[in-house]
């Protein structure tokens, strides 16, 4: 009896040490990111991506500079936090990158196929049997470019619209997607993104429908993967998230990706856009 | 032609303080393509430092550096208003190089 006592006593006085000892490990990470943060390559990629909206390029000989990220054409400043938005000129919810491909192909005059090619950067690119992602030593235009627009946003308010019906209607796209579990291992977004306070490995996994951590997750990419040594996009995160879930392969710039990323942006309203970040 | 360097370069009291981001591929050699072949090694050798002439930093470097560098550190003996020149070159022989103004501190 009184061992059993003595062992309750240690055990009770063991307990309220788990907590405390996670968050300073969770305090340690965030010294850890902040100490990266000073060393973000990502700012090579935007300095690439700014040289490119100038740059000349394609069939018509022409720069992306009237280019109209939603605010009018040319204007970049705040344009990546006021995305995903309803376009009249295409008659569809376009993010960053869809908008890029619209403006590839209308002011630059590339075809969609070409406009989509190496939508990411190719080194440390995932395992995967099919191209065009992989190839090592491979530059993305279209990464090196969404780095540079979602930097003009920095330290603004994420305000997607959502007056267009569209909008609305992507939004809610993307939160079925999100619901939605299927595949091989009856996975969905939500089995990861769902519960407070899950981890992959030491990663914590933001919780989608509480906004702070939506707002954390949405308002850091793109991010520069520092144990992959490149920069990517949203739309990079959502293709690699439905690959890990063993979905069929997400494509660049569909109406799924956009309804996903309609979602997230729309959960992480009022949050600061600090991105491009730096990711472990 | 190798993408340019970005640097900073400020007074901290009375010494200069300069943060470099080189963008380079620091291939080590060691890891394979998708089709198995290994990937050449590509990587920063040397990286030197100048201020007036002076050589206020000098590194050998190899492949355990990471990816798109960042070099941080302090000299002394600079002001405002002078340049840093950074170089560097690597194990194929192709250089870069750049310079900055102290800024104020």
């Amino acid at each position: 009896m009184r061992i059993h006592r003595v062992l309750a006593g240690v055990v009770t006085a063991m307990l309220p040490c788990f907590a405390p000892a996670q968050q300073d490990t969770l305090k340690e990470i965030e010294r850890y990111r902040q100490l990266l943060q000073e060393s973000n390559p990502a700012e090579l990629y935007e300095a690439r991506g700014e040289d490119l909206w100038k740059t000349r390029r394609g069939p018509k000989n022409a720069s992306l500079e009237r280019c109209d990220l939603g605010l009018g054409p040319g204007v970049v400043k705040g344009a990546y936090v006021r995305l995903p938005r309803y376009f009249a000129d295409t008659d569809r919810v376009q993010d960053a990158e869809s908008r890029l491909v619209t403006c590839m192909v209308t002011l630059q005059g590339f075809t969609i196929e070409e406009a989509k090619r190496n939508p990411f950067s190719g080194t440390g690119a995932p395992m995967i049997t099919t191209d065009p992602f992989s190839g090592v030593g491979q530059r993305s235009v279209m990464t090196d470019l969404v780095a540079w627009i979602a930097s003009e946003s920095r330290g603004m308010t994420i305000a997607p619209p959502m007056s267009h019906p569209k909008e609305r209607l992507a939004y809610q796209a993307g939160e079925r997607l999100f619901y939605y579990r299927a595949g091989p291992y009856d996975f969905g977004c939500v089995t990861c993104h769902g519960d407070e306070g899950k981890r992959i490995r030491l990663q914590s996994l933001p919780k989608m429908d509480n906004a702070k951590d939506a707002q954390r997750a949405f308002g850091t990419w793109p991010g520069y993967r520092v144990s992959e040594g490149e920069l990517r996009s949203m739309q990079w995160r959502m293709w690699e998230c439905i690959r890990q879930m063993r979905f069929p392969e997400l494509e660049f710039a569909s109406d799924a990706s956009i309804a996903l990323i309609t979602y997230l942006a729309k959960k992480a309203e009022g949050g600061t856009f600090v991105a491009p970040a730096i990711k472990r | 032609m190798a993408d340019p360097m970005r640097i900073r370069a400020s007074m901290t009291g009375d010494k200069v303080e300069v943060k470099v981001l080189m963008a380079h591929e620091m291939e080590t050699g060691l890891r394979k393509d998708a089709s198995g072949n290994a990937i050449p090694a590509h990587f920063i050798r040397n990286v030197t430092v100048t201020h007036g002439g002076r050589t206020v930093l000098s590194a050998q470097w190899g492949t355990s550096v990471s990816r798109n560098p960042f070099l941080h550190f302090r000299f002394k003996g600079g002001k405002p208003g002078e340049k840093v020149t950074i170089s560097w070159l690597d194990n194929k022989g192709e250089k870069r190089t750049d310079e900055a103004v102290i800024a104020g501190g």
